[in-house]
C-alpha cells in the first residue's frame, strides 16, 4: 500500500516536511475525441533510458530534470533503470519494466481498440527530484512540446 | 509527474497521473489522479501480470471521461 508506514523514518521525515509545490491554478484540458480515436502518450519517472543514450545523472544537485525520448516500439527488456533512490523497492520494474513504464501494455490497449494508437515517442523522467524549478521552466514545457508535435491526445503519467 | 501533468495540460494535451501516496497528490494538485494501492515502485501492480497492468491502466483511461471538476482523485478498485 502506498503509504507513509511503508517509508523509513529518514523518508517519512522528509515527505511529511518538503515543501510541495502547489499546482495553482490547476490547468485542465478537456477530452476532444473518443477514446478509441485517440493518441496515447506515456510518462514514466522510473529513470529508465534505452542503451546508447545518455544516462540520467546522480550528481545533479536537487535531481536531473532532463528526459529521455523512449521511441513506441521499444523492447521494455532493453530499458535500463537509472533510479537509484533506496525510498523504494527496485525489484519489479527490474522484473518486469511495465510494471513502471507499461510499453507493451499500452500497445495492447491499441489492439484492443481501447485506445486508437500509440505515441511515437514516450517521455522518460527521473523521479524524486526534491528541487523542481529546471523542471517546471524549463524540461516540462519542452516536453510538452514533444506530445504536441507527435499530436497525442491523452496522457498517461506513471510514478514509482 | 504531477508537474509534468500540470506543462502538458497546459499545451492542451489532458492526463491521467497514476499516484501512490495520497498525502502528496492533495498538495501538489494534479488535475486528474488514480490512487492505486500498492506500494512505491509497483505503480501497476505486480509485474509479470499484463491482465492486473491492464486493468490499472483502463480504469486511468476511464477517469478522462469523467465530468468531475478539476482536481479530483479517484480510488481504484482491484
Amino acid at each position: 500500500m502506498g503509504e507513509l508506514g511503508e517509508f523509513s523514518l529518514k523518508y517519512k521525515i522528509f515527505l511529511k516536511t518538503y515543501s510541495w509545490r502547489r499546482i495553482d491554478p490547476v490547468p485542465f484540458a478537456p477530452l476532444t475525441k473518443a477514446l478509441p480515436e485517440c493518441r496515447l502518450g506515456l510518462v514514466s519517472s522510473a529513470g529508465f533510458v534505452l542503451p546508447g543514450q545518455e544516462p540520467f545523472d546522480e550528481g545533479v544537485r536537487g535531481g536531473d530534470p532532463s528526459f529521455r525520448c523512449i521511441p513506441w516500439d521499444s523492447d521494455p527488456r532493453d530499458l535500463v533503470e537509472y533510479h537509484k533512490s533506496d525510498a523504494f523497492d527496485h525489484s519489479g520494474i527490474l522484473q518486469d519494466p511495465n510494471l513502471g513504464f507499461p510499453l507493451e501494455r499500452v500497445r495492447e490497449l491499441a489492439s484492443m481498440g481501447k485506445i486508437g494508437s500509440v505515441a511515437p515517442r514516450h517521455l522518460s523522467f527521473m523521479g524524486s527530484i526534491t528541487a523542481p524549478g529546471r523542471l517546471i521552466k524549463r524540461t516540462a514545457p519542452e516536453a510538452a512540446e514533444i506530445f504536441v508535435e507527435d499530436k497525442v491526445d491523452l496522457a498517461l503519467l506513471v510514478p514509482v | 509527474m504531477s508537474l509534468v501533468a500540470a506543462a502538458l495540460e497546459r499545451r492542451g494535451i489532458p492526463t491521467v497521473v497514476l499516484q501512490l501516496l495520497r498525502m502528496v497528490t492533495e498538495k501538489v494538485r494534479p488535475p486528474r489522479a488514480l490512487f492505486v494501492p500498492f506500494k512505491h515502485g509497483f505503480p501497476l501492480g505486480l509485474p509479470g501480470r499484463p491482465e492486473v497492468q491492464l486493468r490499472v491502466l483502463e480504469a486511468a483511461l476511464q477517469l478522462f471521461e469523467r465530468p468531475d471538476p478539476v482536481p479530483f482523485i479517484i480510488d481504484y478498485a482491484p
